[in-house]
């Protein structure tokens, strides 16, 4: 009867208007059996944490092309937490420097930062792995 | 499972999202969460939006909520977007549109996959509306999948329906057919700067008046018809949204005003009653079916013409029926 189905939310935030990484990520993962949210573009990171909640994703997606990363992704964790949302993973995506990447994922910030290039079914197969995990 | 409930009642939005998606996942228990806030419910006025993929049933929907914020009313909508028949995704896209209302508190937008439900919502709808109605929502909106003719589930669940129409879809046959075109409390004619906008609006208004008082529940409304001007025009737009807004209100009022509020409960709850009956009678069978290895066995029998569904169907229900109590045991 149980039926689980993985929810992630796909967000776009600030000055930045790159979403064909982030659209053909939304493709993919519905291709893959999860349930998609895309926030469109020039949000607020504000925007995306009221988002992710109400919507009671698993998994908050933020694609960045700025060069906020090392602003944006300790917010958006913060925010998160202080609404009782710690338990929503947070991943990345965009042009983030691979040093940044390390820094971001090691301090807590992001689960895991997916740079240019990745494949989709890579990221898939991290999600799926987690989720598992999780759910055991 | 009572935890959550009485974290719903208590006003907290992560455990009302949660509740949402524990009915859409088939939680086992979750029952137990809508029995500790089903007395509670009962208070908003459900309206039902629905219409052809793309006749603008969002943009709408996000207008709508302005027009409510207006008021100090607040808002919370169930929006349903199709699964994939084939892997069970499902991208969420309504919701795109109603992000300006993304950090009011006053506003609690929910996306729901249909998850193979037919009928143009999901089957967490109606529980789904009875959670926004404890978090005290004076208006909830649900907004169904892109609809064709036949999917007219929502009637089940909402107290004014409103059926969006974009022109170019089809002759005046198309407007006298069962359906859709039947459900309407509220017609809206969307993008009425195009082409074909007032000939659509004749067409329908012929339709309404000839079956004015002929079906439906509420007796002496005659359903009007609204045109509703282009979103590239944003402040004659906001104006005909704000009139749709004063026209919902008004056959709500009607419905309280010809005590016809109890006639759409009844509707609903018979709905609730059948889907959990269908659950809890229905559904077990059909797993101890499909695990046991009948089912691979009934299809194969069928399939070589030896025996045929109905009897199949009427052997299975009858070595069921037999555990079954009877009405004085029970």
């Amino acid at each position: 009867m149980e039926n689980q189905i993985i929810r992630i939310l796909l967000a776009k935030t600030g000055l930045d208007s790159h979403d064909k990484g982030v659209r053909l990520l939304a493709r993919g993962l519905k291709d893959s059996g999860m349930e998609v949210i895309y926030t469109g573009l020039y949000r607020t990171l504000e925007e995306v944490a009221q988002t992710a909640i109400q919507e009671d994703v698993d998994i908050v997606g933020l694609s960045m092309h700025t060069g906020a990363h090392n602003q944006a992704f300790p917010r958006l964790r913060e925010l998160l937490n202080s609404q009782n949302a710690g338990d929503i993973l947070i991943i990345g995506g965009g042009a983030i420097p691979r040093d940044d990447q390390l820094e971001l994922v090691e301090a807590g910030s992001a689960a895991a930062i997916f740079g240019p290039g990745t494949s989709t079914s890579t990221i898939v197969d991290w999600i799926n792995k987690i989720m598992a995990a999780r759910r055991k | 499972m009572k935890e959550l409930g009485k974290r719903v009642l208590a006003g907290d939005v992560r455990a009302a999202s949660r509740l949402i998606r524990n009915l859409e996942d088939q939680i086992a228990d979750t029952y137990i969460a809508i029995q500790e806030i089903f007395k509670e419910t009962g208070k908003s006025h459900v309206i039902g939006i629905t219409g052809a993929p793309g006749a603008g049933k969002s943009t709408l929907t996000d207008e709508l909520i302005c027009a409510y914020r207006s008021q100090e009313k607040s808002v919370g909508v169930l929006a349903v977007d199709p699964t994939s028949p084939f892997t069970g995704g499902a991208l969420l896209g309504d919701r795109i549109r109603m992000l300006r209302h993304a950090e009011d508190k006053g506003v609690f937008v929910r996306s729901l996959a249909t998850r193979g439900a037919m009928g143009g919502i999901s089957k967490a709808v109606g529980e789904g509306i009875h959670v926004m109605d404890v978090l005290g929502k004076d208006k909830i909106i649900v907004e169904t999948v892109g609809v064709g003719q036949q999917e007219v589930e929502i009637i089940n669940h909402a107290h004014t329906v409103i059926v969006v129409l974009v022109p170019g879809m089809g002759d005046e046959i198309q407007a006298l057919k069962a359906g859709l075109m039947e459900i309407a409390d509220i017609f809206v004619i969307n993008k009425a700067d195009r082409d074909g906008a007032g000939k659509l609006y004749k067409e329908t208004m012929n339709m309404v008046q000839m079956s004015r008082d002929k079906y439906g529940i509420a007796k002496g409304w005659t359903t009007p018809v609204l045109l509703v001007e282009s979103v590239l025009e944003p402040h004659k737009f906001a104006e005909s949204v704000t009139k749709l807004r004063d026209k919902i209100d008004e056959h709500y009022q009607f419905l309280v005003d010809h005590d016809l509020i109890s006639e759409r409960m009844r509707r609903k709850t018979a709905a609730e009653i059948s889907e959990a009956l269908w659950g809890a009678i229905l559904a077990p069978i059909l797993e101890e079916v499909e695990s046991s290895g009948e089912m691979q066995r009934m299809i194969d029998k069928s399939l070589l013409k030896e025996v045929d569904p109905y009897t199949l169907a009427d052997e299975v229900a009858k070595r069921y029926l037999k555990e079954r109590p009877t009405s004085s045991e029970a």
